[in-house]
């Protein structure tokens, strides 16, 4: 498991356009990070960097378990989570069908899919169209994954946005106990998290 | 079940989902092949000497149709994100949803191959080999059609895009799967012919995973 993640000197380039450079970012085992920085800042593409998609124009990003330092590509495919604005749900499959089909591929177990289902309240939603539900419910959806598949690091931009307010605090216990089971938020946000974390700017000031 | 058979359940559920890809694809099939009459006049003797080629590269256009979705659908809404974080390695997705496109749409179309062809007037002795050379080609057609679909990803336009590349890539399929059965139909050797779109569409099979998986990271980063 990922007990640690070290971006070391990062600088990223989109298209011809540089994002930014020279960026340090530790987080530990336990530790919620909160990137913030103004639309086009680059949290997104950081976010997608750190998960693999997006190759560094400079810098690496290294990650770790207790006994040193991981192979990235095995970290990626075993321990990480992206949950980016566009969330990967067919609209014209059932969000049961969904929430099977991302458990196994996440390699999450029918226990762990049937926590997600009682812990994000999809009961109800299971048998619609993924289409059919409001963003707020589709988010949860998403979320689920999270829940369903036990992986360490989970890299989220602007999770709760679209939540109410009750759900964006059960969402906040669920990410406590993630923490305190020795997991890693790095979450780029504009309003606060409902766990305690560290606040981290991105941006050329 | 493992991962990659939930993959293969779930491409082949969204080919037949909404939208209905493979029943376009088919009507498309028998549309091309009935407007053939219609350019080249209804005399029996001159579309039977070309329906096992023409009901062929009838084949091949339908073939083209769901390519475009291929990849694209799951680049667009971020699923191919999470598709390349799986244990899984890119290859395997890619060889995977080629061979549902294979399964949901080759196989339909190559059950409609021989009623296509006996319609434009092939002999019904010839309806074997049709079927075994549509099901060889719609392979071949699925997985080179793949490496299309990929490189196309993110482009504007990218149905035609797909047309453009693969078309060229089809033309041994075609060379290959209508000259079996045009030798079958002659009374020459079919063998060879057949042999040699076989070892086309395994080859292309076998290869474009790789080619498939290289475009999809580059559109991703």
């Amino acid at each position: 498991m990922i007990s640690r993640l070290s971006i070391e000197a990062l600088a990223l380039v989109r298209g011809e356009r540089p994002l930014f450079d020279g960026f340090d970012l530790t987080v530990e085992a336990g530790e919620a990070v909160a990137l913030t920085g103004a639309n086009g800042a680059g949290k997104t593409s950081l976010l997608r960097a750190v998960a693999g998609l997006l190759p560094p124009a400079a810098g690496r990003i290294v990650f770790h378990d207790p006994s040193g330092q991981i192979d990235p590509e095995e970290a990626r495919a075993r321990d990480l989570h992206l949950l980016g604005h566009h969330d990967g749900l067919k609209p014209g499959r059932t969000a049961a069908e969904e929430l099977d089909f991302w458990t196994r591929w996440l390699g999450g177990m029918d226990e762990g899919r049937a926590h997600a289902v009682q812990a994000l309240e999809l009961e109800p939603l299971l048998a619609l169209e993924v289409r059919k539900l409001s963003s707020g419910q589709r988010r949860r959806l998403a979320l689920a994954r999270l829940i369903a598949a036990p992986r360490g690091l989970w890299l989220l931009d602007e999770p709760l946005a679209p939540l109410d307010a009750a759900r964006r605090t059960r969402f906040g216990a669920l990410m406590r106990v993630h923490l305190d089971g020795g997991g890693m938020i790095l979450a780029a946000v504009h309003d606060p998290l409902p766990v305690p974390t560290r606040a981290v700017s991105l941006g050329r000031a | 079940m493992s991962a990659l058979t939930a993959l293969f359940r779930r491409e082949l559920t969204l080919a037949w989902g909404r939208g209905g890809g493979p029943l376009f694809a088919g009507a498309f099939y028998v549309g091309l092949s009935t407007l053939l009459p219609l350019a080249e006049g209804p005399s029996p003797q001159r579309l039977a000497a070309v329906a096992p080629g023409a009901a062929f590269a009838a084949l091949a256009l339908s073939s083209l149709l769901s390519l475009e979705r291929l990849f694209e659908r799951d680049f667009e809404d971020g699923a191919l994100d999470l598709l390349s974080l799986g244990t899984t390695p890119l290859e395997a997705v890619a060889a995977v949803k080629c061979a549902a496109q294979w399964v949901g749409n080759g196989l339909p179309l190559a059950v409609l191959a021989p009623i296509v062809s006996i319609a434009l007037g092939a002999s019904p002795s010839l309806a074997g080999l049709t079927v075994l050379t549509a099901l060889l080609g719609g392979l071949g057609f699925a997985f080179v059609g793949g490496i299309g679909a990929s490189l196309a990803l993110g482009a504007r336009r990218g149905g035609v895009l797909v047309a453009v590349i693969v078309l060229p890539l089809f033309a041994p399929l075609v060379i290959f799967g209508a000259g079996s059965v045009s030798a079958l139909a002659g009374g020459l050797d079919w063998r060879s012919g057949l042999l040699f779109l076989t070892a086309y569409s395994l080859a292309a099979a076998a290869l474009a995973p790789f080619a498939m998986a290289a475009a999809c990271r580059n559109a991703l980063s």
